[in-house]
């Protein structure tokens, strides 16, 4: 198939995205810009150059990476299928992430089409922020969701991410109408998103919706960090901390508390 | 562990290697009476190896279950003079260089010059060989292109298959005389030989049971002044129990981890054989054993577990025998590749872990020593709890065990011939070799340098560093017009070296075939049958390995070469050429485009890698099937112990952007780093080469720990092995360090001794390692994922 997407990277043996040994596609370009965003240059839907890590230089000096490329929906499916074996062997497949893949729905829909003829489990992971008329379009060809639930508090959900929740709430709950596969993520960010009530407010919404058994934890993590000045981009989270073990294992027990499935990290 | 194992495996640990002349002192006072040349030449070898076995000392450590040491005791290790005579530079080398030493006190020193050297010089087989092959196998040798195992080690090679336990020397002794009750002197024009070796075999089996009863004579000396109760009863024990075997078949668990000591200690005191020797599929042998004494109430779980424990220390106090030249540099390490197997499938074909297997592991996780190394046999029968089990040990990083395919190797066997059921009996040994335990002498000749041939081919068949003529004259590789015209000169050379070193086996094989192992032919099947000696083609099966090192390197050399100049154009061979020759300096972007922009093996990425399969393909008709002295043919595999360090240092600058005299790529992982897309890419392209037609390769993989923190990380790599193993994938090991631990251990040594990476085929300590090994290890691709 010769349509095309943009991509940032093909993971593979991805093994915190999903069951098994999957590979994971990004593709490029997101709607919310999360100030905690570990992935600075999937945001853009434009190719862009990136500052070499220091340790990627070796010989030549001032190299510069391009971040992002335009590929067909052949490329892709080809790249996946290289791992065919791991996935059968594993129950993996591929997943889908980004980025925010449903900004590219028509080249998503494609992929994942693409990949149920091959028979190949599928997960998405989204953030569930775009139109529902294009999520119901792909929801067929999805086994699973990994879905990303920020804030229960809307006016900070915009602050910190640009946009409300609102949609995002709406489309979760047109999936589990439909009784899809959902596995809910929830990252964590100390003083931003990590007090009681939010917590609380959060668990109670997704014990509302009758469905959800598993949600993830995702601690934040500065690995991003350096990606922000090699983009010259503007890091807000300067001074905000990683949580620590202790605070990531109290708020497992409060989620569990609520009779989660709780997984830290994926 | 309790005391008795924490203070023997402290004394193990912490004994210094020396070099012991008491081997070399006996055998060259046995030589100077004269009696050993009255006879033929099995029978003097014999009555050499019944000389050391009525006059070596006899070791009891304290506290020791099983007994009995190659030396005088723990760690001092013997030379071989009649194999190898080291002169008294090679003295000060072992006893100086910095890792891997030896000391030599002042008093050997005196003995060597004296006694040893005066009598061995010039007569060992090392001296021989080097003055038998041709002039092109030296300049070839000289260069790097080959190595030659058989220099200064007896052939070995080979493992314990299933007879040894059922049978003690006594019936060996019936056999022996069975077969030359059969000898047929009016029909048979080789009786006369086969009679000389049978006798020869005879007389050393009751060397070895004489070495047992003084075993029994010096325990019960020792146990009538015991003041300590307890261990009385245990020296009185020991003493019955040495009575016994290897005279007869071991009756109990305890008798048979004395039985195969003694057999061992036999075997590596008669030569200084290649990969010492292994007890094979011990769980499989010793879980009979195990069932029938738990059953009779005659031995406890704990104390199976602490014989185990002190057997395994046994194993330890026998470093590899001291090495120099050459050999140091392909094998540099105390290991002496003693690879014990542990799971794999019962001869009938259905899955043989049991009991015994798991307590091995235990064993493994628990005492985490140097040696025995050990390996896990993995085949689609077995449970993947015992994978599991196996991955928590090798997740603590100390680089053992490895993980086998036994359905890979059944196949790889049964393709050379052998019997299904002496398959199904077979595993790996060394570093990852494939045998038919008990029945096949798989003699590896020497490592291939793929990466050196390529040099040698572009320019012209003159090796740059002596500007000496040392291949053919393929054609100046500038006026090469296609890749295929530089692949067709690249194969006429390895076709061409091969040829030399096969030719240089014929010679040496014979050399060796006239220094009979008339200990080692009495266990392996069919000498006795045959009345042939192992060194002979005694052996049911006997294989010649050439190991092809470099797979990596020579694919990304190649893959560079095909894309930058021909497919591309983005160089001429002119630049290319210049850019070596300098060793990239001043063409820093040349060399960047060469490491950073040029498809490589370990990716995936069919480009590189059918070119992987197309040298594949040159090495093996090179080598395969062509016949060996001893009834057999010529096999690859393709591993490199610690060779690639040794063969980068001969090769210049190379077209994958590799730096002169830096290591080339090891076993068939791809060059250090230049994984770029995770452990699936590597298991893909390693995949791609066909392993069965091989009988052994060797795959390195580095995980940093977090990987395998949790069941989960250890689910995924199971996934991992298993679908390596469904392509048929042969073995592969992990190193589970940071590289932060690894730079850290280097900066600070000391604070470091108990680290154990995974090398090649076998783990050693970080620290022994020479500082070029070490970077590379550091250098192997981490693959955390994050």
């Amino acid at each position: 198939m010769e349509e095309t997407g943009v991509i940032f990277d093909i993971k593979k043996f991805a093994i915190h995205d999903g069951p098994g040994i999957r590979t994971t596609v990004f593709l490029k370009g997101c709607p919310l810009y999360c100030w905690w965003c570990h992935n600075p240059e999937s945001q853009s839907f434009k190719l862009q150059k990136i500052q070499s890590k220091e340790s990627d230089l070796k010989t030549s000096s001032n190299f510069k990476k391009e971040i992002g490329r335009i590929v067909s929906v052949n490329d892709v499916i080809s790249e996946i299928l290289k791992d065919r074996i791991f996935y059968e062997e594993s129950g993996g497949g591929a997943t889908f992430s980004g980025g925010e893949p449903l900004s590219q729905p028509n080249f998503l829909r494609l992929l994942l089409k693409e990949c149920k003829k091959e028979g190949i489990h599928t997960a998405l992971d989204t953030c569930g922020y775009g139109p529902m008329e294009e999520l119901k379009e792909i929801v067929k060809y999805v086994d699973l969701f990994l879905y990303d639930l920020k804030f229960y508090d809307s006016m900070n959900h915009e602050k910190y991410t640009g946009v409300s929740n609102k949609t995002i709430f709406k489309n979760l709950e047109m999936l589990v109408d439909l009784k899809k596969e959902i596995f809910i993520r929830i990252p964590i960010i100390p003083t931003i998103n990590d007090m009681d009530d939010e917590i609380i407010n959060l668990a109670e919404y997704i014990l509302g919706l009758k469905h959800i058994q598993k949600i993830d934890l995702l601690p934040y993590h500065k690995i991003g960090k350096d990606k922000y000045f090699r983009l010259r981009m503007l890091n807000k989270m300067e001074n905000i901390p990683e949580p620590t073990k202790d605070q990531m294992e109290k708020i497992r027990t409060k989620f569990e508390s609520f009779g989660f499935n709780i997984s830290i990290g994926g | 562990m309790n005391e008795r194992i924490k203070k023997l495996r402290a004394q193990s640990r912490n004994a210094i290697p020396y070099l012991s002349l008491e081997r070399a002192l006996l055998i060259t006072e046995f030589y100077k009476t004269g009696v050993s040349q009255k006879f033929s030449k099995p029978v003097g070898r014999a009555k050499t190896f019944e000389y050391l076995m009525q006059n070596k000392r006899i070791c009891i450590n304290e506290g020791e279950l099983i007994v009995g040491e190659r030396g005088p005791e723990p760690k001092a290790t013997p030379t071989y003079p009649e194999v190898c005579c080291h002169n008294l530079q090679d003295l000060e080398i072992l006893n100086n260089r910095e890792k891997i030493s030896f000391k030599v006190s002042d008093e050997t020193r005196q003995e060597m010059s004296d006694i040893i050297i005066p009598f061995w010089r010039d007569k060992s087989i090392r001296d021989k060989i080097f003055n038998q092959v041709d002039q092109e196998w030296i300049d070839a040798y000289e260069a790097g292109i080959f190595t030659e195992f058989m220099e200064q080690r007896a052939p070995g090679h080979t493992v314990a298959g299933n007879n040894i336990w059922k049978k003690g020397f006594l019936d060996f002794k019936q056999e022996i005389k069975k077969s030359i009750e059969e000898l047929d002197f009016y029909n048979d024009t080789d009786t006369f030989h086969k009679r000389e070796q049978l006798i020869a075999m005879d007389i050393a089996a009751d060397a070895i049971i004489t070495f047992a009863e003084r075993h029994a004579n010096k325990a019960k000396r020792l146990a009538e002044v015991e003041s300590d109760p307890i261990r009385k009863k245990e020296l009185e024990k020991i003493a019955e129990i040495c009575s016994y075997v290897p005279a007869h078949a071991p009756r109990t668990f305890w008798e048979a981890l004395q039985h195969y000591w003694f057999i061992h200690l036999g075997i590596i005191t008669e030569f200084n054989t290649w990969d010492s020797f292994n007890p094979g599929r011990l769980d499989q042998h010793l879980y009979p054993f195990y069932i029938e004494d738990i059953a009779k109430g005659i031995l406890t779980k704990e104390k199976t577990l602490e014989l185990l424990q002190a057997f395994w220390v046994k194993f330890n106090n026998q470093p590899a025998p001291p090495k120099v030249g050459i050999t140091a540099e392909e094998s540099n390490t105390y290991t002496d590749f003693c690879n014990i197997n542990i799971g794999g499938l019962k001869e009938d074909g259905s899955d043989g872990v049991n009991e015994m297997s798991y307590m091995l592991l235990d064993i493994i996780e628990e005492m985490r020593i140097l040696q025995p190394s050990s390996n896990v046999q993995i085949s689609k029968k077995t449970p993947d709890k015992f994978l599991k089990r196996a991955l928590h040990i090798i997740k603590t990083g100390f680089g053992q065990p490895s993980v086998f395919n036994t359905d890979a190797i059944i196949q790889e066997l049964t393709r050379q011939g052998k019997d299904l059921i002496d398959a199904r009996n077979g595993g790996a040994s060394g570093c990852v070799e494939v045998g038919a335990f008990g029945k096949e002498a798989y003699i590896l000749t020497g490592y291939f340098n793929l990466v050196k041939i390529l040099e040698v081919t572009l320019h012209n068949g003159i090796d740059p560093l002596t500007n000496k003529q040392i291949g053919l004259k393929t054609g100046d590789p500038t006026t090469f017009k296609t890749f295929e015209d530089l692949f067709e000169a690249y194969k006429k050379q390895i076709n061409h070296f091969i040829n030399i070193k096969i030719k240089g086996n014929q010679i040496i094989e014979r050399l060796w075939a006239q220094v009979p192992a008339v200990f080692m032919s009495i266990i392996i099947e069919d000498c006795i049958k045959k009345g042939k000696d192992y060194n002979d083609g005694g052996a049911k099966y006997n294989t010649s390995y050439i190991q092809i090192v470099g797979t990596g390197s020579i694919t990304d050399c190649l893959a560079s070469l095909k894309y930058n100049i021909f497919d591309n154009k983005l160089l001429t061979m002119e630049q290319m050429l210049k850019a070596l020759e300098n060793n990239f300096n001043g063409f820093s972007e040349i060399q960047h485009r060469l490491l950073y922009e040029t498809p490589k093996y370990g990716n995936d990425n069919d480009y590189a890698d059918d070119l992987t399969q197309q040298v594949f393909e040159i090495a093996y008709n090179a080598v395969n099937n062509r016949p060996n002295t001893k009834g057999g043919v010529h096999r690859i595999n393709l591993l490199p112990t610690t060779v690639h360090v040794y063969f980068g240092k001969v090769t210049g600058a190379t077209p994958d952007g590799r730096k002169a005299f830096t290591p080339v790529s090891e076993g068939i992982s791809p060059v250090q780093g230049m994984d770029i897309n995770g452990p699936t890419a590597v298991v893909k392209s390693a995949g791609k080469i066909d392993h069965l037609r091989t009988g052994g390769t060797l795959l390195n993989q580095k995980f940093t720990p977090q990987l395998l923190t949790d069941e989960k990380g250890i689910n995924k790599i199971a996934h991992l092995i298993r679908a390596y193993f469904k392509m048929d994938g042969h073995h592969i090991q992990f190193n589970v360090v940071s590289a932060d631990t690894l730079r850290a251990a280097q900066r600070n040594p000391e604070q470091y001794r108990n680290l154990i990476v995974r090398v090649a085929g076998y783990s050693d300590y970080f620290i022994n390692l020479g500082a070029d090994l070490q970077d590379e290890i550091i250098r192997r691709t981490e693959h955390a994922t994050i």
